[in-house]
């Protein structure tokens, strides 16, 4: 499996994905030889200890094999340069000058590991892994499964694509045997913009992984902020164009209107940021929204439980794992249509992520209304249960099973 | 003998529009959709019509001059003949047509078809009287057999009832009530003197309303032969029975490709081809019948879903403070003696309107999604309280002038 790192050190969706299903495959029965990416720490003594070059760790039936990389699963050609120029001269001598050369690096660099490695089948996860993915099929010949959690059309709203990115996605999807879409969103958006034959594509919704300890809402930041009798209104993901923080922002004018004692949380980090603060002022409602930066897990479900209801306002979103967290966490959903993860669950509410009025009336109606509150919260909660990732890694495996 | 008692329960609802919160105090129009959607109610009479009311009115009345032995049943809600009148008076005519052969009864039910009964026995009372004038206006016939909002009933309905004058009330024939027993004949209702139980033969009813297109049903395509033939196979263990369905069967439910117009016109000269058939209305059964027994009802049983109870309106808590905060509002809305005010609140009394927010069907069956004009039961939810809470502004801009008033003589 050509995947990425695990929390608490990922930064999105795709890292959670990974650990979900290669756990997931581990409790069917499979064993897995997990490549990542890692960035080597500029501290050398640290490295020797954690991530050494060869690094062979061993947890259970899940054999990580790392590769020293800067490569995160949402680089883009200006973050990567962006990151390059802060970093020393002892990194910029081992990686490629731009993401177009790490990228080539990082394959060339997996295919070695591919000719060490034994393995029936391969399977990457989103474009920065098809090339490493195709140079393990060429060496092995195994079959190749490229599994499709976001694609440029999704990064870029539509907008304009990257060329170079556009081109690999397109080859690693041509190339593999099998194409895994996270959503029936997902599989057209591979169908419409890249031209493959919908037969060769499945769709394996994301689970989720049961929240099990409790939140002590005592130590939370924004508590008294709730406790003084304001509603919360959460928004929680990174700050692009594909996530639509600007249509939250644009609800949360229209919703103070109505509900003055309103906190909008904003949390995240992303390229938007600044132009967010900025256009919440201008908008008029800056007291009344609160970035929090970027939260770890532990901080997430924390502001889960906190929030009374949480949007997701993403204008392109293949899947939306947070929806089904925040569902099990129990702050009641509103998410965008345009999302993979709306066909599968139904007590949420749904709107265009267009709608600012639809969007501020349905926000209002849980803030208003007790009883669709609860009745949000609990059932979410009980459907949430249905979608684990044992049944998506199940699902996968049995998509292996008919080439092995 | 074998009788066939037909029944054709005739209703649509007064949908709630997208009604927004920023709605709340502006607009008091809250059923006047004119988009494309289902929630456009101008638009789906007109369709409904169209497909079904007209074609099926115009058969009917060819078999009723065809078969002077034949004979049918109608409930219809106030609210329906009000859109009738308003919109589309040729409709009216047609069923005015049928009534006035004397050989198509009409029944009493809730002007609103309402859940009134389950929260205020005042409430249904007026329902129930506004709905017999409605009747008298507009067919010149006066209801003698009551049917409740979806078939909706238990013991206690069947003694208000029989109070209010009526000799015959209508049920679903359901397996937990009847156990051994037929719904093949008449029963009385525990508690009651006079009043006389009809019960709906589920299987045959649903044979021709849910399965009659059903590919996949051992016994399709069904015939008016094979019908006749079932009925005719209960002769000599059952007097009467009981065919209850929507209307909206004949040209909505089952189009008109399916065969169902053909099927309704070869029935009646199929059943009664066997010389031991014929047709009843309801209150011909009663008078003819006498009961076989008598029946308890304790908990309500309807004709709606598999469960045949109340879930299909008051099985999650949505569904529960909606119809808790509207009849919540009964005192206040009536005091205030102002008659929009009060027309509006009691159409949002309509059952659809809480049958369009259950969630039962997320967990198995589809029949609600395809009955729902809102995307979802939330949706359904979020507009009605919306115009409740507008309702309950209304009540108070005109409660507030006359305290004011009052605050004032006493001053002086």
């Amino acid at each position: 499996m050509f995947g990425w790192e695990f929390p608490p050190h990922y930064s999105g969706g795709l890292g959670v994905a990974c650990e979900g299903l290669a756990n997931g495959m581990v409790e069917c029965g499979a064993s897995i030889v997990f490549v990542l990416p890692k960035r080597m720490p500029v501290n050398p003594s640290r490295m020797r200890l954690v991530f050494a070059d060869d690094d062979k760790t061993e947890i259970s039936l899940i054999k990580y094999k790392i590769i020293p990389s800067p490569l995160s699963p949402y680089a883009s050609s200006a973050s990567y340069l962006e990151e390059m120029k802060k970093n020393t001269l002892i990194e910029t001598k081992i990686y490629g000058g731009t993401l177009a050369e790490e990228v080539l690096r990082y394959a060339s660099r997996a295919s070695r590991i591919a000719q060490e490695e034994e393995y029936d089948i391969i399977h990457s996860h989103d474009w920065l892994t098809f090339l490493a993915g195709i140079e393990a099929k060429k060496i092995s010949g195994k079959p190749l499964f490229v599994h499709v959690h976001a694609t440029e059309y999704d990064r870029t709203g539509g907008g304009n694509f990257n060329e170079f990115v556009y081109a690999i996605e397109k080859e690693g999807m041509e190339k593999a045997d099998k194409i895994i879409a996270i959503s029936q969103y997902t599989k057209d958006i591979i169908i419409k913009y890249y031209g493959i034959d919908p037969e060769k594509i499945e769709i394996v919704h994301n689970g989720i992984e049961m929240f099990k300890e409790c939140v002590d809402m005592g130590k939370q930041k924004l508590h008294s902020l709730k406790e003084s009798g304001n509603h919360i209104v959460l928004f929680l993901g990174r700050f692009t164009i594909q996530k639509g923080p600007d249509y939250f922002l644009a609800m949360a004018r229209r919703v103070l209107e109505y509900m003055p004692k309103t906190i909008f949380v904003m949390a995240g980090s992303g390229d938007m940021e600044r132009m967010l603060v900025s256009r919440s002022a201008e908008l008029g409602i800056s007291e009344k929204v609160v970035f929090t930066g970027f939260l770890r897990e532990k901080e997430r479900d924390e502001v889960y439980a906190m929030a009374d209801i949480f949007v997701v306002p993403s204008v392109s979103e293949p899947f939306g794992l947070t929806v089904l967290e925040s569902m099990d966490r129990g702050a009641p959903v509103l998410v965008s249509k345009q999302s993979g993860v709306s066909e599968i669950v139904q007590n949420v509410l749904k709107v265009n992520f267009w709608d600012i009025e639809e969007m501020s009336d349905k926000v209002i109606a849980v803030l208003k209304y007790g009883a669709l509150k609860n009745q949000l919260k609990n059932y979410a909660r009980q459907e949430a249960k249905s979608h684990s990732w044992h049944k998506a890694a199940q699902k996968c495996l049995e998509i292996f099973g008919k080439y092995c | 003998m074998s009788s066939v008692c037909f029944y054709f329960q005739v209703h649509q609802p007064y949908r709630v529009k997208k009604y927004r919160f920023f709605d709340i105090g502006k607009d008091h129009n809250y059923f006047n959709d004119n988009s494309e959607t289902s929630l456009n109610n101008s638009r789906i009479m007109e369709r409904v019509s169209r497909k079904a009311y007209l074609p099926t009115n115009k058969l009917l009345l060819e078999l009723l001059n065809r078969h002077p032995e034949f004979k049918i049943s109608f409930s219809f809600s106030g609210i329906y003949l009000d859109q009738l009148e308003k919109e589309f008076p040729e409709v009216l005519e047609s069923f005015q047509k049928l009534v006035a052969t004397g050989r198509a009864e009409v029944l009493g039910e809730t002007y609103y078809h309402s859940l009134s009964f389950l929260y205020s026995p005042s409430e249904f009372k007026a329902q129930v009287l506004a709905h017999k004038k409605k009747i008298q206006k507009l067919f010149s016939v006066t209801p003698k057999v009551f049917r409740n909002t979806e078939l909706i009933y238990n013991n206690d309905l069947a003694q208000a009832v029989e109070k209010m004058g009526y000799v015959g009330i209508l049920a679903e024939g359901a397996d937990r009530i009847l156990e051994w027993r037929s719904p093949n004949f008449l029963y009385q209702p525990k508690g009651t003197q006079k009043i006389k139980l009809l019960l709906k033969n589920y299987r045959l009813s649903d044979d021709i309303a849910f399965r009659f297109s059903e590919k996949s049903w051992k016994d399709y395509p069904l015939t008016a032969e094979k019908f006749s033939h079932w009925v005719s196979s209960h002769n000599g263990n059952g007097e009467v029975m009981n065919l209850f369905m929507d209307y909206e069967t004949f040209g909505e439910h089952q189009w008109e490709d399916s065969g169902i117009f053909k099927f309704l016109e070869a029935l009646p000269e199929h059943i009664l081809s066997h010389p031991d058939n014929d047709f009843v209305t309801p209150s011909e059964s009663c008078a003819r019948y006498s009961p076989k027994g008598e029946l308890d009802f304790n908990d309500f049983v309807s004709w709606a879903d598999e469960e045949r109870d109340l879930s299909a309106w008051r099985s999650n808590p949505l569904q529960n403070d909606a119809l808790e905060q509207i009849y919540a509002l009964e005192n206040e809305v009536i005091s205030t003696k102002n008659k929009a005010l009060i027309e509006d609140w009691r159409r949002l009394q309509t059952s659809d309107h809480f049958y369009y927010m259950c969630t039962k069907w997320f967990a198995d069956g589809d029949v609600h999604k395809y009955f729902n004009p809102y995307e979802s039961p939330y949706d359904a939810f979020i507009s009605y309280m919306n115009v409740l809470h507008d309702i309950k502004l209304r009540v108070q801009e005109l409660c507030v002038p006359l305290r004011e008033g009052r605050t004032q003589k006493s001053i002086k």
